[in-house]
């Protein structure tokens, strides 16, 4: 056993108790010091190295229940960590603080730059509601490309669907009153988020894994971002309640802190969902395992009801919008409770419980698109129906073969991963039905 | 004769510090300190040491400081404050009374610790 080998198992040792919740950089630096003595000593009387290392660690315990101990002692460091490093440590170089309030000022920057452009804060021209996600989503792009360190062909493919959709949006002749432009205005969010995905995954996309890691920070971000919304909103009301009687004018205020924000808030929840996994890893999946249930009860209600009732009076545009919202929320739930699952662990009663909220989804996609039909048989297409059509098409086929696996999954006839191979599969199908209600809807119906 | 460890855990802290008395150190100095007086029979697991030390930080009973020495890795040295030497004498009060009842007790042992007995 030579000196190196010794050298790179002390190594791996240290970065094993380095990553143990409690012990921070000092109390490895400790501990390995307190081991490396151990060794010398053991080597002097008589042992190998090898041997030296293997006793010395025993000695020193085994690492959970050290991490246990220093946990105790230093209980507030578990929580502490979240924004420093650990106590009188400087912050690590990795969080990349510095960087992300650079992206979330600029993000900031640019929508102030937007709204002062157009210069009615009270009816805001379209072109902004149109162009929002563009203000904002390149820089989390952006973010992540110099995170991942990305090289330059793949920055430049990064880069692309950004600029194809600026083009796209504003090179478009769109007409007064435009509903093509409306549906753009909901989709190219989605398109771009799509498009995040090129370098928050380093250009592997390929990778079922790292689109699986995909969803998973899509779905901590919504709840970072949602917990940074609420607290920009308790921080509103107060200003205003201060500031009023004051004289001070809280809408001009607002005009310029809730954008900001808002833009800004996209870039420092990613940040948070990057460097703080663990905290909210213990979080996303209790909301899920909570939620699943609850939704599943809701659909099938839902779905027995209107199946009773039948669709027909009740379906106007509004319901539609409610209906797609809501497929897409339980699509969410079930990839997100997906992600977060042990794919070790054998069918459960969690998944039975998905498995009814996804076939009552299912029902109430099949009686939608029914009455859809019903509706452009009478009607005609239009951008709206035919933007909701797709959509309910889109999902269709993936809640039919989800719904499919996972029975055969229940009964123990598929494995869970053919059911994760199949929704990582699929989410190119919803980018690229996004990007082309951008691209093609406006032309297809004359931008009106 | 292996010690129960509720009994190695109660005697760590006044082990700890009345080492730090005779004069400021490092973990694994201390340890082998600690082998040494316990001539091997008291088992402690290397690591937990280090947290209690930390504790010991905490309520200010030592300071710390990092150091390198000439010749060797950067490491901690702890040194005992005031309060640890006042702690300590708690300590001893406190241990003394306990070896004094069992010596009672224990009569015909020829006498626990008989050194402690005029402490």
């Amino acid at each position: 056993m030579t000196l190196e080998s010794v050298e790179s198992q002390i190594a791996e040792w240290r970065a094993y108790v380095a990553s143990a919740p409690g012990i921070n950089g000092h109390d490895v630096d400790e501990l390995e010091d307190h081991l490396r003595h151990q060794i010398a000593e053991l080597n002097g009387a008589g042992l190998t190295a090898d041997e030296g290392f293997l006793i010395a660690v025993k000695r020193l315990g085994d690492v959970d229940g050290l991490s246990r101990e220093f946990a105790r002692e230093h209980s507030g460091r578990l929580w502490k960590q979240l924004l420093v490093g650990g106590d009188d440590e400087p912050a690590r170089r990795s969080t990349g603080w510095p960087e992300t309030v650079a992206f979330a000022v600029a993000a900031a920057a640019v929508v102030q730059v937007a709204r002062l452009a157009a210069e009615a804060p009270d009816e805001e021209p379209t072109w902004l509601v149109r162009n929002a996600s563009l203000f904002v989503l390149p820089f989390l792009a952006g973010y992540f490309a110099r995170r991942r360190q990305l090289d330059p062909r793949r920055l430049i493919l990064a880069a692309t669907p950004f600029a194809v959709a600026a083009l796209v949006v504003n090179l478009y002749p769109y007409g007064a009153d435009s509903a093509t432009e409306t549906v753009v205005a909901l989709h190219l969010p989605v398109a771009l988020w799509f498009a995040v995905a090129y370098p928050y995954m380093g250009g592997t996309i390929r990778s079922h894994e790292r689109r699986m890691d995909f969803a998973r920070f899509t779905g901590e971000w919504l709840i970072y971002y949602v917990l940074i919304t609420l607290g920009g909103g308790v921080l509103m009301g107060l200003t205003a309640a201060i500031l009023e009687p004051a004289g001070a004018d809280v809408e001009q205020i607002a005009a310029w802190v809730v954008p900001s924000g808002a833009a800004a808030g996209v870039i420092v929840a990613a940040w948070l969902v990057e460097s703080k996994q663990r905290v909210v890893e213990n979080m996303a999946p209790v909301l899920t395992m909570l939620f699943t249930p609850l939704f599943a009860v809701m659909l099938a209600g839902a779905a027995v009801v209107y199946a009773v009732t039948g669709l027909g009076g009740a379906f106007d545009r509004e319901l539609l919008g409610v209906f797609d919202a809501l497929l897409l929320v339980v699509l969410g739930l079930v990839l997100y409770g997906m992600s977060a699952r042990d794919p070790s662990t054998s069918p459960n009663s969690m998944d039975a419980i998905q498995l009814v909220a996804v076939v009552s989804a299912l029902v109430l996609d099949v009686m939608v698109l029914g009455a859809m039909i019903a509706r452009i048989g009478d009607l005609g297409f239009s951008p709206n129906r035919t933007a909701a059509l797709g959509l309910n098409l889109v999902l269709l086929v993936n809640l039919a073969v989800a719904a499919w696996l996972s029975a055969r999954f229940l009964r123990r006839r598929s494995r869970l991963h053919r059911l994760e191979r199949w929704q990582t599969s699929y989410l190119p199908v919803f980018a690229l039905w996004a990007a082309a209600v951008v691209v093609g809807l406006p032309p297809l119906f004359g931008f009106g | 004769m292996r010690i129960d460890k509720d009994l190695v855990a109660a005697s760590a802290t006044p082990l700890v510090l009345a080492i730090l008395v005779e004069d400021e150190s490092y973990g694994y100095a201390i340890l082998k300190r600690v082998r040494a007086l316990s001539g091997g029979e008291l088992e402690w697991t290397d690591g937990m040491l280090y947290p209690l030390l930390h504790r010991l930080r905490r309520l200010g009973y030592v300071t710390t400081e990092w150091r390198t020495p000439p010749e060797g890795r950067r490491r901690q040295y702890y040194k005992l404050t005031d309060d640890g030497r006042a702690a300590l004498a708690e300590q001893q009060r406190q241990w003394l009374a306990v070896t004094r009842a069992l010596n009672d007790v224990w009569p015909g042992s020829g006498g626990l610790l008989p050194t402690l007995g005029d402490a």
